[in-house]
This record gives structure tokens, sequence and C-alpha cells, in this order.
């Protein structure tokens, strides 16, 4: 093997600012991998990325089914990146059905590499076409670029001893190859990386890496592929950073936390999609003696947390909303207590079970208010993968110095995407001092509060003559023993409101980017920050005065509203539900009017929709 | 920095006012558990005592000690946090059959199979008391309550039946009027080294009484319940002639001195036997009623499993410090 990874000169060279790639198949093609390791190339060879998976609920759909359609969307670019990319560039695609799906997302003109020995005439149907799209002249607005994937595969791979489903397998490195070359990636960080994963079987190394040289050699002959591309590498990468995905920054935000504030970390969860990958993931972590509790329930997972909590750990649960709704009852009780608690929500589609795999915002209302009584909790929401890091470790800090329970807000579609996040360490972050009290202070009540922030202080089961006993009953407001006291209890309701909202007093001010004033004020919170900064930049890029407000912190809001809002003619509140957060602002400050634009589709917001809606309130 | 104090109940008394119907079996329970912590080379601050909801569950702000009084069902799920935050504390969940059996089933049971150290107290009584009187699952077939009228037509539940099936390794029963047994069996829980279940039959004055009267009234409580203990033959009776055999697939109570019967023929308790199925006949029994430790078998708790895959893997991994992870 003595392919040289570069273009050889025989074709033209294009550079382009960014490219959307998107790969699809089956479910059991390998596509996630296939994607992953592409982004990881661009990136380490100097790309901006941010991907985006889509993937089935089902876990191995029968083959070649509609509904067992796999994806990975990629967009690297030779600037900032805070998307995957609205239209494709390229769209690879293994089977009829994964075209099928896939086909109405690709630019005119654009690409499309498809694996022909895929379309058989059952393939065919079960992807319901009537005709050969390949034949049939419905894609003329596109290039196709026909390969007869799998059988160059194996045909690549004959020699090779290994069984005929592998040699088969392998025809996504094939695809990988391809796609390398076009856009004149060296592919050496997927050469290492499977010599790494299959160390200890040589022969699937070398076919996968035969199969991977055979797609760039085969890409670079091919006639029908007229110019290979050239992404250019992006400023940002003189800094150390990793690509990560929104649930392993979550998991590395708290572990972060837990070390900065002296404590150990304690999980509590139950497995659910899209939030079990932080369950997965600091399972992993024994070693900086984490606990990552997999319970019975979800329910369970948040018992044994506060259980932790009150014993003295950083203790936190993750879910997606229908396990947000069964924790309802126990964050209750956690407000009652008055101790650190983070709880996670990776929201998906719903209501009940809803869409399990696909994103949307519609847990906020839950967040703020899904529980019985007068009960505030602080709402904190990621807006980017990366973010989620900083924003776990934030939730983490306010859980713990204001002993409180708090809601992480993150979704799908930032949980499971993925980007590149500058390395913090340990001296970059900032301290966390929570009121923990290891020996007897005199004079103690559980429930005296500090005079600034209102947080009780953090007495834990050993430290001798401090025993007390907390519950969910109404409490006196200075012992902590029950009380049914009239005022006691209007008293205690509001101090309890008051300390959540003081958190105001130490977060970040509202500041919006792009303009302090103008036309418009385009309003959103987590996840679809990417979208709505991308929108609003190319407005700006076309003369137009917009600005972004884009809020982490829901509540209590930050301080600083009012004003920013005031500067602005209009505003427009974006988000992936019915108008949750519009109408949250609504109740909050009555005396603004907030346009909306929502959808409810599982999906992100495409840049292009956004500057649409945007540009209909600019006229 | 632990002093060694020397306890009395005394010691284990909380300031607020007790507030069980007078008479009510939970004051026997309160005061046995106050009697058993003494007995315990433990310093107060180590105890937590973690509750769900119903009358049981007041038991916390009775005892000055640690303690959570938690939401309904919930108390074997927090105490699981409490217990692998802290393998240091002495957890006792203190609990009842509505709270355990009803909306905190799925807690209980997985408490027991992970054989966590928590020490669980039951309290039984048949019924629902906080909420004044509506069946539970352990309420009888014809059980008149406010929710059943023409009687219970819902089949109970056996608390150390569920209990053996869901793996518990630690069973006992004991009687709601029997102090002295209770602290015993209290004091054995806490040392038994994984989760231990104590199922008290606690009498109900107000809602249910007497419902436990057949064995654990003075008059007839010799001859209708036997005291088990492990390695001693299952004798019973006033005058400690009556035990029980095996008689193929059964238990038969027998009489010492008739039909040839002596107390060598009794059955010898092994209550460390790691099968279940004598301790399962024991449990189901009626008359005689089994009191004491039916179950006692020790395996590694899930602390213990927990901390040598810790060691191990700190052993093995280069990663001491979050600044690690991301280098």
């Amino acid at each position: 093997m003595t392919t040289e990874f570069k273009n050889n000169g025989n074709k033209p060279v294009k550079h382009l600012d960014q490219v959307t790639i998107r790969f699809v198949g089956d479910s059991g093609d390998g596509m996630q991998l296939t994607g992953t390791q592409f982004t990881t190339s661009a990136a380490l060879l100097g790309n901006d990325v941010f991907t985006f998976p889509n993937y089935p609920s089902e876990i191995r759909a029968p083959q070649g089914s509609l509904y067992g359609v796999s994806g990975f969307q990629v967009q690297i670019g030779a600037k900032n990146i805070d998307t995957p990319g609205d239209k494709l560039d390229l769209l690879v695609a293994m089977n009829p059905a994964a075209l099928k799906k896939n086909i109405k997302d690709l630019k005119k003109g654009g690409m499309i590499i498809v694996d022909t020995d895929a379309f058989t005439k059952s393939n065919l149907q079960k992807a319901k076409y009537e005709s050969n799209p390949l034949e049939d002249g419905s894609l003329k607005d596109y290039i196709v670029v026909q390969v007869p994937m799998t059988s160059l595969t194996r045909e690549a791979l004959k020699d090779i001893p290994i069984d005929s489903k592998s040699k088969t397998r392998s025809k996504n490195m094939f695809a990988l190859g391809m796609v390398y070359w076009l856009y004149g990636k060296d592919p050496k960080y997927t050469i290492e990386f499977l010599r790494k994963k299959f160390k200890n079987k040589p022969e699937i190394v070398e076919a996968n890496i035969k199969a991977l040289t055979t797609g760039w050699n085969y890409a670079e002959t091919l006639e029908l592929i007229p110019v290979s591309y050239i992404v250019d590498e992006a400023p940002h990468h003189a800094v150390d950073y990793k690509i990560i995905t929104g649930n392993t920054a979550t998991a590395w935000g708290f572990l972060a936390a837990a070390e900065k504030a002296g404590l150990k970390l304690f999980l509590g969860s139950y497995p659910i999609t899209p939030a079990t990958d932080i369950l997965q993931e600091l399972s992993k972590y024994r070693a900086l003696d984490v606990i990552a509790f997999q319970a019975e329930d979800e329910i369970a997972g948040i018992s044994s947390a506060i259980g932790a909590s009150f014993a003295g750990k950083l203790a936190i649960t993750t879910t997606s909303g229908p396990g947000l709704a069964l924790k309802s009852e126990a964050i209750g009780l956690a407000v009652m207590l008055e101790i650190p608690l983070v709880i996670v929500d990776v929201q998906r589609g719903g209501p009940s079970t809803g869409l399990p795999t696909k994103t949307e915002q519609a847990d906020l209302m839950q967040a703020l208010f899904g529980r019985n009584g007068e009960s505030p909790v602080v709402v904190v929401a990621a807006k980017s993968p990366a973010d989620a890091f900083t924003m776990a470790f934030e939730a983490s800090k306010i859980a713990l110095e204001h002993m409180t329970p708090i809601l992480l807000m993150t979704d799908g579609y930032i949980g499971n995407g993925s980007e590149p996040w500058t390395v913090k360490r340990l001296k970059d972050l900032p301290e966390i001092k929570p009121p923990l009290v290891t020996e007897t202070i005199e004079n103690w009540h559980p429930y005296d509060r500090d005079p600034d922030t209102l947080a009780r202080k953090w007495v834990i089961p050993g430290v001798p003559g401090m025993e007390h006993v907390i519950g969910g009953l109404e409490k006196d407001k200075v012992t902590g023993a029950i009380s049914y006291e009239p005022e006691n209890h209007e008293y205690m309701v509001k101090i309890r409101q008051e300390k959540v909202d003081r958190v105001a007093n130490y977060i970040p001010k509202l500041t919006p980017e792009f303009n302090d004033e103008g036309d418009l004020l385009v309003v959103g919170w987590g996840g679809t920050y990417g979208a709505l900064r991308t929108a609003v930049a190319q407005l700006n890029e076309e003369g137009k005065k917009v600005g972004l407000a884009h809020f982490n912190y829901i509540n209590p809001l930050p301080h600083g509203v009012k004003d920013v809002f005031s500067r602005f003619k209009k505003i427009i509140v974006a988000e992936l539900n019915m108008g949750q957060f519009a109408n949250f602002l609504r109740m909050n400050h009555q005396e603004f009017k907030y346009e909306q634009y929502n959808k409810i589709q599982g999906l992100p917001f495409t840049v292009e929709e956004l500057v649409n809606a945007f540009k209909k309130l600019l006229k | 920095m632990t002093t060694k104090i020397k306890y009395t109940f005394k010691d284990f008394q909380s300031d607020q006012e007790v507030r069980w119907c007078p008479g009510c079996d939970d004051y026997v329970i309160l005061r046995s558990v106050q009697k058993a912590l003494p007995l315990i080379d433990l310093p107060k601050e180590k105890f937590v005592f973690v509750s769900g909801i119903g009358c049981s569950s007041r038991f916390p702000y009775y005892m000055a000690n640690y303690g959570l009084h938690g939401i309904h069902g919930r108390a074997a799920a927090i105490a699981t946090g409490v217990r692998l935050a802290n393998p240091d504390l002495s957890v006792f969940v203190m609990t009842g059959d509505g709270d355990s059996l009803a909306i905190g089933g799925n807690h209980f049971i997985h408490a027991l199979r992970r054989d966590i150290n928590l020490n669980i107290i039951l309290f039984n009584n048949e019924i629902y008391g906080l909420t004044k009187g509506q069946f539970s699952p352990t309420s009888r077939i014809g059980q008149k309550t406010k929710t059943s009228p023409y009687g219970n037509t819902q089949p109970p539940f056996n608390p150390g039946e569920l209990a053996i099936g869901a793996e518990a390794r630690f069973f006992a029963r004991v009687a709601g009027n029997d102090a002295k047994h209770q602290t015993e069996i209290y004091v054995q829980a806490h040392h038994f080294e994984g989760t231990a279940l104590v199922e008290v039959l606690q009498n109900c004055v107000i809602f249910n009484d007497g419902a436990y009267k057949f064995w654990t009234d003075k008059s007839v409580r010799d001859e209708h319940t036997v005291y088990v203990e492990h390695g001693k033959p299952m004798i019973f009776g006033k005058n400690r002639d009556k035990g029980l055999i095996l008689d193929g697939l059964e238990l038969k109570e027998v009489t010492i001195g008739e039909n040839g019967i002596t107390e060598d023929d009794i059955l010898v308790h092994d209550a460390h036997n790691p099968d279940p199925t004598l301790h399962l006949m024991l449990v189901r029994m009626k008359n005689p009623l089994v009191m004491g430790v039916i179950r006692s078998v020790k395996e590694k708790t899930l602390e213990e499993r927990e901390a040598e895959l810790t060691e191990h893997v700190k052993a093995i991994s280069k990663i001491k410090s979050f600044d690690d992870l991301v280098s």
C-alpha cells in the first residue's frame, strides 16, 4: 500500500468556504462511523466542523427499508461554523431508501454518490420507487456518481482471508475513501484509527484500509468527478481543542465541577434516549471516584441523587422529557429540602413517547412549572455542543453555592451533535464554594440562611452535634421542625422564590450580539443558537440592523432584559415549540410585543427558513 | 476523632412531640430502636433514618439523629443514594406496607436485589393509616376497609415471600408489641452486611385493631408462634413441647413425646443456607407463625463490589484528575 494521498494534479482544484455532506445508509451500514471519521479528519486537518447525526429509533430495522435509514451530516468550513448546514453539497447514499429520504435536502447541482449494487428491484420496491431513479431522469438536476461500490469493494478484498459479510461491510470505507479524495483530505487519521480499533484483527484492518484506498483511487480516476475541492483551514485552529458531542461535554462539565468543588460526583440515572450517553460516559470514570448509579427507574434515579446530595456529593440526574415528568415530585422534594441537585433534560420530541430520537424545545414549561405547589427552580440551557460543558459546570456551581435544584436544558440536536470544544483545564475554571459544613458549629439551625444568597448551610450526616431532620413537610423558618403555621408557610414560599430570584445577581447580564439597537431583535434560547447566529450574521452582512439575544439563563432571567429589548423596533422569539419561551417572556415582560417563529418537526432550524422569516419582519 | 460515648435510649430521643395515636405499636417500635442503638458501637451522628410517607414515616422526626423524611415510596431509593455516597453511615429505612409494597414496590425489590447495606424496618399494619383506613397490599381478602366496604377482593402480598423472591439475604419478622425481641433483631439487622428487612407486625389501633392478636396476644402467642434462631431446633409452645419437622415437602407441627418424636427429630433452623426453599416455607407458614431471623445469608454487598471495582480501575487507570482526561 504505497498510495500517496494527494491530488496528483490530473484534475483541477476548487476552493470553497464551506461544504455540507451527508452520509446515509441502512442503520447497519456504519454511516455514523463514516461520518465521525470524516469529521475528525477534517477537524484535525484544520477545518471548523459541526455535525448532526440523524438516526432511526429502530436498532436494526429491516434492510433497505425507509424507516431504517440512518444518516450523519457534517458541515466543514474555512471559517467559523455554527450549524451542520441546511442544504447538502454532497449526498452519499448507500441504497435507494437512503436516496429517497434525503434527496430533497440536496442543493440543485449538488453531487450524489450512490452504490449502484444496492439498486436492486427488491430494494427499489422497499424504498417505494416505481422506477429506478438512476435511469428515469428524475435526478437530472444533480451530478450523479454511480459506483458499484459493493462489488468493487469485494473485488478489491478478494485475497484477504475474511468472511464475505465482512468484505461487504467494508464498503463504507470505500465510500469514505472517495469523499476524502473529493475534498483533498488525507485519510491518515482514519488509517490510524482502524489500526488501533482492530489491533487484534489484522485482516480487518487490512480490509478496511484496502477499501479506503481503493475508494480514493477510484475517485481520482473517475471521469464523472471533474474537480476536487479544498476547504481551507479555519483560523481558530491555533488552540487546543477536542471534537465533542453535547452529551460528552455535559458529562465532562460535571467532572470538572466536582473536582473544582472538592466533591465527588454522583449520578443517579435511568437509560432514556437521547440522554443515555451522559450516563454511559460518566460510567467510565471510576478512577475519578464518580458513582454512576443506574437505578431501577427515573424516580429512583433522582431519589438516589437526593440521598447522595444529602450525604455530601455533587449529585446529578440525567433524563429526557418523559423521565422529567416522572421526576417532578422528587424535584419538588429537593426544592423543599433546599439541597444542591442538577437535573439534566436532553429534550426530545413530545408529548408522551413522542419522537425519541428527534429534537425539540418543548419541555421548557415542564421544567419551569411542572410541579405541585409554589416550587421554583433555577433553569439554564446550553446553546451548543461545546457550550454544554460550560453550562454543566455553571449549573453545578449554582446548585452548590445557592443550595437549590437546577434544571439544565439541552436537546437531542446538541446532545448528539458535535463541534470543536476548546479544552479547559481546572485552572481555567472559576472556583466553586458550597456552604458545606464538616465540623461542629455552635448556635446553628438547619434553615439559617446566608444573607446574600439566602442559601442554607449544607450539613452532612457524620458531623457530630449537628444531627437534624429535613423533609418534604413545610418547616419552621429557623429550626426546620414541621410547621403548619399559616404565616410561616407564606414566608417560606416567598423566601424559596427569593432565593431563586437572587441567582440573577450572580449570572452574566444579557448582552445582545451584532447590534445593541436596531430594527429587529431575534430572541432564542438553548440549542438553536448556531442557526440563529448564522441567520442573524447573514442579515447583518446584507446591511440589516438585526440583533441576537440568546438566553443561557432562563429562570431567573438575567438582568438587562428590559434594557436590551427596548432598543429594538421589533422582537421575534424563535424556538422549536409552540412559543413556550415567548410566553414566559410575556409573563415577565408584558411591556413588549413578541413575534414568534416556531417549528415543531423534530428537526433543528435551517438558516434559510430563519432568514426568510426574519426578512418578512424587516419589510 | 470520634470519642467513645456510652449512650442510653434517651440520647436518641428528639425534642419533637410524638404524634402517633395512643396505643399504637409505633411507640414500641420507636422505643425498641432507641434501645437498640446504644447496643451498637457507633457514634450517634453516623446513623441516618430515611423514610417515605405514612404513619411509619414520621419516625425520623422522633429520633435525635440525621434524618430525611422523603416522598411516598421512595425511601429505599433515597437511602440507596445516601449509602452509596457514604458507606460509613448506618442507614435505616422506616417504611410501611403502603409505602414500600404499593407505591414504592419497585425501589423495595431492587434494594433487596442489590443487597446494599440498608436496614429496612417495614411497619406492616395491613391498612393505610395516615389516609384513614383504606386497604393496603397486605390487607386480607374480605377485609372491610373504607375502600372495600363489602370486603377486599385483592389478594395480599406476604412481605417475606416477596422479599425472598426479590433475592433478599436477610429477612426477620417481629411482633409490634414485643419490645425486647425487636431490640435484639434491630441490632442484628444493623450488623448484617447487606439489605436487612425486618417485618414488624404492627397493630393499628384505629383502623385495623386486632389484626395480629391470634399471634401476638399474650394468652395465645406461645402456642401460635415459633421464635427461630440459627442453629437451634424450632421448638415452641408454653411447655416447649411443640416443634417443626419436615415431612416430605411440607413443614409439620409435632408434639415432642408423642408418636415417638424426640427433641432430636425437630428441625434445626439454618438461616445461613443460601437455598431459600425452606426459608420460603417458614415465611409462608401461618400457624404457627414464624418469628425471628428466618434468613440471613451473607454475600458480597453492593458497596463491597463497587469499592473493589473502583479500586481495580484506579490501579490500572492513568486518569487521576480531570486535567488528565482532557490532556
